[in-house]
Parts: structure tokens; sequence; C-alpha cells
């Protein structure tokens, strides 16, 4: 496994060989820098993280200074780690480009969904709703209906899906094609659509 | 914003006519049989151009056998050869959807200069 992180810019389409148009999200991924080595022997499993966007160092506090020193990068805004990075051996500090994918290959992306707020069950479950809108009946389209059985148990159970804050959560895509690599200004192209917002943080991981 | 103009603009052809709605065009597709290549012409009326960048599209309208064909062409599609503009439309729409219920005759009295 190996992975970047980057940012989504935006969605376009590119044309293939064949002349079909390909939907595709443009992601500006990297450069990393390795900001600290897990091993096995001394953190119970093997990891690297990564460090991406970097930021000013008055932004830094002074834990977060220290850990920085360690490995002398700059300051950055987002930490990740990416389990058993292997392939390539990193050392502390070094970079990490796109260069790493190549056209053809299939990686995960994980991102923050768009928040959607307070969501009824219709949108936030696929729920169908209840009744009809006619025949008298009012308020019941877009209703839950029964949440649970009557004196026994005497309460809902843990779990039921019902109305609240949809989105805003971690959300993988799997298996998108990378059609394009840009290596002089770290631009990722993939096929179909990624979590998040423009401007959104993403992991994006290779398999294998 | 910028990176995305910058990876738009690999995949604009600069060759595409301009055109408008109302125009006749003749548009030369590159049609694939097998593994050989050859250029079919497609000529009609345009009767709506829509989005921005790569994913303009065009619409061209023709009546063939007194049967109404259209076809939606992305503007800058490689498998557009060429387009030709054969005629210019005069017409006080940007979406020529009222074509369809018209007559061959009515059609180029609505569009014609």
């Amino acid at each position: 496994m190996s992975g970047i992180l980057g940012k989504k810019i935006g969605m376009t389409s590119i044309f293939d060989d064949r002349g079909q148009m390909i939907p595709c999200t443009v992601i500006e991924a990297g450069p990393c820098y390795v900001t600290q080595i897990k091993t096995k022997e001394r953190d119970g499993y093997d990891a690297v993280q990564l460090g991406y966007d970097e930021i000013k160092e008055r932004l830094v506090n002074r834990p977060a200074k220290g850990h920085f020193k360690k490995s002398g990068v700059k300051p950055v805004r987002l930490l990740s780690e990416f389990r058993n990075f292997n392939g390539v051996q990193l050392k502390l500090g070094q970079e990490v480009r796109v260069d790493l994918f190549h056209q053809g290959d299939v990686v995960d992306v994980t991102g923050r969904s768009k928040g959607r707020g307070f969501q009824g069950v219709v949108r936030r479950h696929h729920f169908g709703g209840v009744g009809m809108a006619t025949h008298g009946q009012s308020d019941r389209v877009r209703a839950p209906g029964s949440i649970g059985a009557s004196s026994y148990p005497s309460r809902v159970l843990k779990g039921m899906r019902m109305a609240g804050r949809m989105g805003g959560e971690r959300v993988t895509v799997k298996n998108l094609m990378v059609l394009k690599v840009i290596a002089e200004s770290n631009i990722l192209i993939v096929k179909g659509s990624v979590p998040g917002a423009i401007n959104g943080y993403l992991e994006i991981v290779k398999q294998s | 914003m910028d990176k995305m103009k910058l990876i738009e603009a690999t995949q604009l052809k600069s060759d595409r006519p301009e055109f408008n709605p109302g125009d006749t065009v003749s548009v030369h597709v590159r049609v694939v049989e097998g593994d050989k290549e050859r250029i079919q012409q497609f000529q009609g009326v345009v009767i709506s151009k829509r989005g921005s960048g790569v994913n303009s599209t065009f619409t061209v309208r023709k009546v063939s056998d007194g049967v109404g064909v259209e076809r939606i062409f992305p503007l800058h599609s490689p498998r557009i050869a060429k387009i030709e503009k054969v005629k210019e439309g005069k017409v006080r729409r940007a979406k020529l959807y009222y074509l369809r219920r018209l007559a061959a005759k009515q059609v180029t009295q609505k569009t014609s200069a």
C-alpha cells in the first residue's frame, strides 16, 4: 500500500483515446513529507505519517513544533498515517510526490463528505415515506413510520434510523482509475467523483 | 481554479469555427468500423448550444427520409474532424426546439437570413 494526501480542485471531463468523454476529478496531490515513521517494535504497528499543506510557523503550537522539528519538516496543516507503506523504504523528512501513481492505477480516495445539515429519513436513509398525498391524509408523505413495537420492548432500539445530521463524515470511494498524472504541477486526475467540497482534503491510497 | 483552466485547455480544440443556433453546419465525424476509420458527414440546423469549456455541446437537427434526426456533439470531441458552416441563419431564439414541430419549408423560412 502507498498513498498521498491532497486537495480536491474540481471536476471536469476529458476525452480518452477512443474519443469518449470521461467525467473526472482533478486533485492537487502532494508534495507530502514524512513526519514520523512508526515501527512494530516501538509503536506496535508499521505506519508512515505524512504531512501536507505547509503553513506559517506562528500558526503551530509548541508540541506540534517539536514534532515537526524531529523530522526536519516545515509545519503543515494536515497529518495522516498510512499503514504498511511498503515498496520504497521512506526516510524521515523525505518528500512524497504524485509520481508514485501512474496512469491506469486503481486508487481509493477518502475525504470528508459535504455537510447536508438536518435531514429527514427520506433523504438520509432513503425511506419511502408513509402514505399517499391524497385521500384525506396530511403530513405523512415523508414520515418515518413506526419506530418499534409497544409494550415489549417499551423503548426504541439503539441504532434506529431517524432524521438527523447528514454528511460531514469520512467517506471512501474505492477503485477509481487514475487517468492522468502531471508530476510538474502535482496534479492527479481520477475517473469519477470524490467525496467532499472543493478545497477539501483527501487521502489517496493505492492498494498493493 | 486556475489549475482547472489549464487542464481544460489541454482538451480544447482551437480549430472550431464560430457558429450559432440557426446556422446550418456540416459536421465531419470520424467513424471507426473495426480497425478502419472513415469520415461521415452530418448536415443540419444547429438548434442548441450549451455548456462551457470542455463540457460544451451542440445539437444538430436534420430531416432524413421524413424522419427527424438530432445528434448532440461535444464541441471539442476528437471524433469531430471538422465543422463546416454551410449557411448562416437568422433566428430570434437561443434554443430552436420549436423547429421540431414545423414542416421542412417552415424551417427554412424561420432560419433564413
